[in-house]
């Protein structure tokens, strides 16, 4: 009893586990209980239950409630997916005149806005991409096809792939130096000389469409939350809501609302990237500091020239990382919206996935990571950039970047021009290298992988049917066998014993919203993988983290390791490991493992490092030895923040997982890709997106609850 | 109408989301504790004084005394929660916006503590944009802010970052710009605070040449004692949000009004604060000696002397005109005698 007087949480956490098991085993598992793969939804079985609500019907197979609650929001993807199609399809029917027909036409209004939203977007797109690439269809915008047909010179020729690499160098070379600037060269000459230009400019036409668009939205409401605490606490949720929402799910009810094609992809990315915008810009405005809002204040400025004088250039740092998000953000939704029909490189991946053309699928997979990195290092070095002073330079050394690009500019048309000569009979290279025309190492690599299987495929093969029958298949069956209410039980009483009832009350909210979708066990197979991957990621990511940190030229390097990784789209990710073991499960969890090892090991390189150095000689002083440092002054001090380093392994795994389902899982994410290709799949898709934020966030509430209470109880902010 | 330029009349300012209904309960009354209880944090409480032209009042307290508070209620930074603000006559918390961003740009300049200067911008942009903030030419503005930079002495620095500055330089850069619309009234929020020992005195004496050519009406904030005495006109104390006293740094070494502001006093060098006209015996006596000292001399400088003469020493002011006497022994007991006991 003294060692329970002790530690009397410790007693509540045993107590709450012994509930739970006792739970566990107090409820049956119902003889007619089975996991429903696949389940066809439009066969009626008889042994289905049904309830009606709201005018729709919900089948279901019933359960003990204990066992599994009643799918009570069932009605709810059907009921987003009517009123959907209602407000996009019957909702305000009105009189527009149409161009084409010259005519009046009735069209319902939502329909008429979405429609001339995409054309908008479209147009914006394919502007860049004329530019870029050439094309005619901006001219015919303005014009017709007729004018077109009698003056064939007004077509726009596109700029030769010299020019733009040139100009990326030269930009990288203005933002941070020489080394970005070959960098970028050489990315460019790598895409172009590998035949990859045409998709990787149609990539980044489409981010220089939703990057900009994104940033001034996301400045703007970010404006809007720091001058208003309503508009904050407005945008407080959804913010929440997006960062753990896969961004797979969003693809789903954008089919509906605007359609296939890059426009739709437009302006989806944008709603995933303006909300971590707005986040930043909101940290950026908060951390100006008083004094600076008073000088402007006691200068005479207005509140427009407070905002655009003083408050956004001192929080540029801010706003700029904020950019460098959104261009990140865009561009991995470039590429998983492939799915959604988007143009560009991420269709060419998908489609070499689903050739199982590996090599291919890796060629554009290495431009996705090159240009991935070129980005980030790009918008980064803008953001640390600062000013210089250039008041008493000439015009020459002011604009030598402008110019030296107009040179380039020149040199690379006349370049072009060469090349019709050089090039007679074939494509002009020295202009555009064509798709498939380029080097192609994709053979190579096919070969290399049939090898690879040739020769360790039983080796391979021993190692997965171990894995999934020794450790994944039990597991699996452990998670699915809990009963609901004991799921309940723990995830509440874990809620009440770390935040108390508040805490309680918000994860029983988001638990329940999954007990009652009829995607509970679905959700829990999400789990049980998310939590493998979890467990791996963070023995690798701590131990590794722990290790590197020992010395301080390995730990900069791991860093630098994980800011390359993390910039990958999450999708590249499933080549190399489909590559080595195929189309199974532990595919999926090796890819959820690699990436979810980054921030694991990341935060806890960061949090070993941001024990402040007075302690470590205070340490030294009192006489302990490496290990005891590590053990009794830097862990305990770290492990708040390696805790936020769990918290953001898990939502990299459940992205991961849910991505997972392009290879073939049984989770939510099986459910989210079906909806892509279901006409009334958007409640579906929709709902269960919200399913697997749900399980990020519950994750996320206890652990930064925890952290919160930790810190304080330490005194570090 | 008397030449103030500031005055304030009873003001207060509450913090808290009930503060004007509780103030207008308590009619007049304020109990920092009782508001306290209720949620509501008193930083100003019944503050009344004038701030005539020309004349540095010095605003000493400890921190969250509210003298910064007391500052930013004059400044408009924060509305008062009661009371009125003139400035030069006109009622300040009766102005809207347009009006009072109008008094800003012509009439007030400030200096903070954290020096406040805006990162994106070199030291001659930082001076010049209060002008470009109202609107003046680009040219005008960088001639009018290279005339502060010379006046505060950044010659040669003008075209630095404040990044690339140390604290004192940064803070005459903070200076020069609160300076270059040429206002009237000077807010200073312990300008000093934040700057080395010796970077202070320096700038507290450049401050003190500044103000001899300029005369400026200054309400000088700060949490230093000897800096207060060294340069105030008048000084105010304050404590938990109340003016415990509002006099000339030599009346309040002599005569503390309170507790709390004598232990502020103890520890004071009076030779060097006091006058000999401050300690002086005004009705002159006929036994005098020799020796004459000029009636605005600091004790400190001719103590020596004085203390070497047997009888009293007569006192002069600048026109050679006998105006008091003092004796040594009144030396003696200003600078050694009754700090324990005195009043």
């Amino acid at each position: 009893m003294e060692f329970l007087k002790k530690y009397p949480k410790l007693f509540q956490w045993l107590f709450l586990l012994i509930v739970f098991f006792a739970l566990c085993f107090a409820i049956d598992v119902p003889e007619t209980y089975k996991f429903i793969r696949g389940q066809a939804e439009f066969v009626k079985d008889p042994n289905q239950s049904s309830y009606i609500f709201l005018g729709k019907e919900v089948r279901y197979y019933a359960f003990d409630v204990f066992w599994r609650l009643p799918p009570l929001l069932g009605w709810l993807p059907i009921w987003i997916n009517d009123s959907l199609f209602f407000l996009m399809n019957e909702w305000m029917p009105m009189e527009f005149w149409n161009e084409d027909t010259q005519e009046f036409k009735t069209r319902p209004l939502l329909l008429q806005i979405s429609r001339n939203l995409t054309a908008f977007m479209t147009f914006l797109i394919e502007l860049i991409r004329e530019v870029l690439l050439g094309g005619l269809e901006t001219i015919v915008a303005f014009t017709s096809w007729d004018w077109i047909d009698k003056n064939p010179w007004a077509e726009l020729p596109g700029l030769p792939w010299t020019i733009v690499a040139a100009g990326a160098a030269i930009l990288s070379y203005k933002l941070s130096g020489k080394g970005l600037a070959l960098f970028a060269g050489l990315t460019m000459i790598y895409i172009s000389i590998f035949g990859q230009w045409k998709p990787s400019m149609q990539t980044l036409s489409f981010i220089l469409v939703a990057a900009p668009l994104s940033f001034i939205f996301g400045l703007g409401l970010g404006i809007a939350a720091f001058k208003s605490k309503r508009v904050e606490k407005a945008l407080y949720p959804i913010l929440l809501v997006m960062q753990t929402m896969p961004q797979y799910a969003v693809l789903v009810p954008a089919l509906v609302l605007f359609g296939v094609g890059d426009h739709a992809a437009v302006i989806i990315t944008m709603v995933v990237a303006v909300p971590p915008m707005i986040l930043l810009t909101i940290l950026g405005l908060r951390a100006i500091p008083p004094e600076v809002i008073e000088a402007g204040r006691m200068s005479g400025c207005n509140n427009w020239q407070l905002m655009f004088k003083v408050l956004i250039p001192t929080a540029r740092r801010d706003i700029l990382i904020g950019v460098n998000q959104v261009i990140m953000v865009c561009f991995s939704m470039a590429v998983i919206s492939a799915f959604i029909g988007a143009k560009g490189l991420g269709f060419n991946l998908l489609l070499a996935l689903n050739q199982l053309n590996i090599g291919l699928a890796l060629e554009a997979g290495l431009c996705i990571s090159l240009i991935a990195i070129l980005l980030d290092k790009m918008s980064l070095a803008w953001a640390n950039k600062q000013t210089d002073y250039f008041g008493n330079l000439s015009f020459l050394q002011r604009n030598k970047n402008i110019l030296f690009f107009g040179s380039t500019v020149i040199i690379g048309i006349i370049l072009a021009y060469f090349g019709t000569f050089i090039f007679k009979d074939s494509f002009n290279y020295l202009f555009e290298v064509p798709h498939n025309k380029g080097i192609s190492t994709a053979d190579f690599w096919n070969k290399g992988v049939d090898w690879i299987f040739d020769t360790f495929f039983v080796y391979i093969k021993a190692f997965n049917t171990w894995l999934i029958q020794d450790v994944l298949q039990p597991m699996r069956a452990l998670y699915l066998r809990m009963p609901a209410v004991a799921t309940i039980v723990l995830v509440v009483g874990a809620g009440y014993l770390i935040g108390g009832i508040r805490s309680a009350l918000v994860v029983c909210a988001l638990t329940l919203f999954i007990a009652f979708s009829p995607w509970w066990d679905r959700a829990l197979v999400t789990t049980y993988m998310a939590t493998f991957g979890v467990i791996v990621s963070c023995i690798i990511g701590f131990s590794v983290g722990t290790l590197c940190f020992q010395n301080k030229h390995a730990a900069s390097f791991m860093l630098g390791v994980c800011d390359i990784f993390q910039t990958f789209p999450s999708f590249v990710y499933l080549i190399p490991v489909m590559m080595l073991f195929g189309i199974t499960d532990t595919s999926v969890l090796i890819a959820v493992i690699v990436y979810a090892t980054i921030p694991a090991t990341r935060y806890t390189i960061e949090g070993l490092r941001s024990v402040p150095i007075g302690l470590h000689d205070a340490a030294t002083m009192s006489g302990v030895n490496k290990f005891q440092r590590l053990t009794k002054i830097e862990f305990p001090l770290a492990f708040p923040h390696m805790m936020l380093g769990l918290n953001q392994t898990i939502v990299f795994a459940l992205f991961m997982v849910i991505i997972g389902a392009f290879i073939g899982t049984e989770d939510l994410g099986q459910y989210i890709l079906k909806a892509l290709s279901d006409k009334n799949g958007a409640g579906i898709g929709l709902t269960l997106g919200i399913c697997v934020a749900f399980i990020g966030l519950i994750f996320d509430n206890l652990i930064r609850t925890w952290v919160d209470k930790r810190k304080k109880h330490l005194g570090i902010n | 109408m008397s030449n103030a330029v500031i005055k304030c009349e009873s003001v207060y300012k509450i913090f808290g989301s009930n503060a004007k209904k509780m103030l207008q309960e308590a009619n007049g009354n304020v109990d920092a504790k009782k508001f306290q209880d209720n949620g509501c944090i008193v930083g100003v409480n019944n503050a009344s004084f004038e701030v005539s032209k020309g004349e540095m009042l010095v605003v000493m307290g400890l921190s969250g005394s509210g003298k910064s508070t007391l500052l930013r209620c004059i400044s408009r930074l924060t509305d008062a929660t009661d009371g009125k603000i003139f400035i030069e006559g006109q009622d300040l918390l009766s102005l809207n916006n347009k009006e009072l961003i109008e008094l800003r740009r012509n009439k007030m300049g400030m200096v903070f503590q954290s020096f406040a200067l805006l990162p994106h911008k070199t030291v001659l942009e930082n001076i010049a944009f209060p002008l470009q903030i109202k609107g003046i030419k680009t040219e005008d503005s960088i001639n009018k802010a290279m005339d502060m930079v010379k006046l505060v002495g950044l010659n040669g620095r003008e075209n630095y970052f404040p990044r690339e500055l140390s604290g004192g330089q940064q803070q005459r850069v903070g200076i020069a710009r609160s300076l270059a619309v040429e206002p009237d009234i000077w807010f200073l929020d312990e300008p000093f605070s934040a700057l080395d020992p010796l970077i202070r005195k320096e700038m507290q004496d450049e401050f003190l040449r500044l103000q001899e050519k300029l005369q400026k009406t200054i309400m000088f904030i700060t949490h230093d004692f000897d800096e207060a005495l060294k340069l105030a006109d008048r000084i105010a104390i304050m404590k938990d949000g109340i003016i415990e006293q509002l006099d000339t740094p030599a009346n309040i070494v002599l005569n503390p009004a309170t507790e709390y502001v004598r232990k502020f006093t103890e520890e004071v060098p009076r030779e060097k604060v006091l006058l000999i006209e401050d300690v002086m015996d005004p009705s002159a006596s006929d036994n005098l000696g020799e020796l004459k000292v000029l009636k605005d001399e600091v004790i400190e400088n001719v103590a020596e002397k004085i203390l070497t003469q047997e009888k009293s020493v007569a006192v002069i002011d600048n026109n050679n005109k006998i105006v008091g006497s003092i004796n040594p022994t009144k030396i003696i007991n200003t600078v050694f005698g009754g700090r324990k006991n005195s009043n």
